[in-house]
């Protein structure tokens, strides 16, 4: 029986690819999903590594902005130390500080000395960026998961995902009421 | 598609040439070999030989640490692993590229002109697309398809004049009496196809880079989740008509816009290396979300007919567009300030030393100069250099 036994060797050989190949899909994808996670704690780290200097540059201006200052500082402290936490109370603990830090430069407008400041604007401008680098990291971190979790629901990667303890990733959501709320526009006449 | 068709020219053209004149194989291998060789050196010379015609000169992140910044966001939205080097052209027109065999070995260079002209948002929309450039794999492929296209232009150059000074294909018509009458057909077809080859070549080039830069431009939307920062950088760059001294026909695919568009070309010229600006900054305006598939509908409204996104990366979801963004809050930099940041970084770069006066004046002391003190012209103060 020669040719069903080539017609047997070639069925496995086939298989065999389609589910190495299945395989090494769902680990590129469940990497891509840790390094985008990695991204997005090298930017928190950044971002509470730029507070004290930002405190400490601002203090000197605003006498009159103690709570805003201290509202900060604990934020971030609390940023700190839920950074060893899950994903869902860290994004609450992260959500706080953006909250805290853009109160903060909001009423960097009262103070035209400040905004005069070199050190400040450089400061200022690290500080937008690393907001913006974490919302980046977030958005590509959440589409990682996307594509990741996809792959392990979807017919035929989801055998192998089973057969082999894929689990399906957390999204990192934003828990702070602000920001997931849409902007209320109103089409009154 | 395009591409694949492009490679069936030059195989063509290759085969009948050689057919014409000596055997098809020796015509098909030549051409196959020109075209390997000009690959090669593209591949491995095209970043620096780019960067070097375009004089631009290569940025520390302190140097500039707005754009700096800018470049990583977008490296960090589009999931690149390595940033790209960054490099400043002192030219005042409005243009950026990109280049890079690589995804891992890429740079993105923008003229200062441009870096003045635009705001943080709008610069982000910059150099998205020019990430996304990276991101697709854009340089790779033009480099590819415009090194097709010269082959396919230099062997029917040579061709041409092979045929009409050479005089090979009579001789070998006289030797053989009886193949006389397909000698003749077959250098009928080979005399076609060196004057149209070139011209289905380059028409076939141009619409592979307009559609790359459809698809750059809607990565770039996706990246920003804000398409109107690429729109209005648009804008400003279309409403400026200064050419950029330092480019070159081989290298126009990599610039946002093209670098030798005259006032008032024609909409949807199939002569030209991009979309009309006006085209796709009503594209950009039109999108309802920030998807690729936002893109597509976007351009089936504007352009009409089927849409520029290839269907496999078509996804059902529709992303929303950002509405909170910087435009006018505190340390944005207006335009004269720009200006003076720009003007200031390309001094540094020339490494001239820049001293601010007590008096408000600048001095810039160049590379050269040995003193220890300098006076100020202004108001006669005396600095240490």
């Amino acid at each position: 029986m020669p040719v069903a036994a080539w017609v047997i060797i070639g069925v496995v050989v086939v298989l065999a690819i389609v589910l190495w190949s299945l395989y090494n899909g769902l680990v590129r994808l469940r990497n891509q999903v840790k390094n985008a996670w990695a991204q997005i704690d090298v930017q928190l780290k950044r971002r509470t590594d730029l507070i004290p200097n930002l405190v400490e540059t601002v203090k000197g201006y605003m006498k009159f902005e103690r709570e805003t200052l201290e509202a900060v500082t604990k934020a971030r402290n609390i940023a700190v130390q839920a950074s060893s936490a899950g994903a869902g109370e860290r994004a609450k603990a992260e959500g706080e500080l953006s909250s805290a830090l853009s109160r903060l430069l909001a009423v960097v407008e009262r103070y035209p000395d400040l905004k005069a400041n070199q050190n400040f604007l450089a400061l200022q401008e690290e500080l937008t960026s690393t907001e913006n680098k974490i919302s980046f990291s977030r958005q590509f971190y959440n589409d990682s998961v996307l594509r990741y979790n996809n792959q392990t629901q979807m017919v035929p990667s989801n055998v192998v995902a089973s057969m082999f303890g894929f689990k399906a990733g957390e999204f990192f959501e934003v828990t702070l009421a602000a920001e997931r709320e849409a902007p209320k526009v109103s089409f009154t006449q | 598609m395009l591409t694949i068709g492009m490679g069936a020219l030059l195989i063509l053209i290759g085969y009948f040439l050689g057919a014409a004149f000596a055997s098809a194989v020796a015509g098909l291998v030549i051409a196959i070999l020109i075209w390997v060789i000009l690959s090669l050196v593209a591949y491995f010379q095209g970043d620096s030989i780019l960067l070097g015609m375009s004089r631009a000169k290569k940025i520390k992140p302190d140097d500039h640490p707005r754009l700096y910044n800018v470049v990583e966001e977008m490296k960090i939205a589009s999931g690149l692993e390595k940033m790209p080097d960054i490099y400043i052209i002192d030219d005042p027109a409005l243009n950026a590229f990109a280049t890079g065999r690589d995804p891992n070995k890429a740079s993105v260079a923008i003229t200062s002109g441009l870096l003045q002209k635009l705001n943080r948002d709008e610069l982000q929309g910059v150099i998205a697309h020019e990430i996304s450039h990276i991101k697709n794999r854009d340089v790779l492929l033009m480099a590819m398809c415009g090194v097709l296209l010269g082959t396919i232009v230099l062997l029917a150059w040579y061709g041409s004049r092979f045929l009409i000074f050479g005089g090979a294909g009579s001789r070998r018509s006289s030797s053989r009496g009886g193949g006389g009458q397909a000698q003749i057909i077959i250098l009928i077809v080979a005399l076609v196809f060196m004057i149209l080859a070139p011209i289905f070549a380059q028409l076939i080039y141009f619409a592979i880079s307009r559609k790359r830069e459809y698809l750059a431009d809607a990565s770039g939307a996706l990246y920003t989740r804000y398409p109107e920062g690429l729109a209005s950088a648009l804008e400003k760059i279309g409403a400026s008509t200064g050419q950029l001294k330092s480019a070159n026909k081989a290298t126009a695919p990599m610039y946002i816009v093209n670098p030798f568009r005259q006032k008032g070309m024609k909409a949807s010229d199939l002569s030209s290396t991009h979309p009309p600006i006006s085209e796709r900054i009503r594209i950009l305006r039109a999108m309802a979300g920030a998807s690729f598939n936002n893109y597509d509908q976007a351009y089936r409204q504007v352009h009409g007919g089927r849409g520029v996104i290839s269907t496999a990366s078509l996804t059902a979801e529709t992303v929303p567009i950002a509405t909170v963004k910087l435009e006018g809050e505190a340390g944005e930099l207006n335009e004269t300030q720009r200006a003076r940041e720009t003007s200031d970084v390309m001094w540094r770069l020339s490494n001239y030393k820049t001293i601010t006066c007590d008096c408000g004046a600048k001095l810039r002391v160049p590379p050269n100069f040995k003193e220890p003190q300098i006076k100020c012209p202004h108001c006669g103060r005396t600095h240490q250099v």
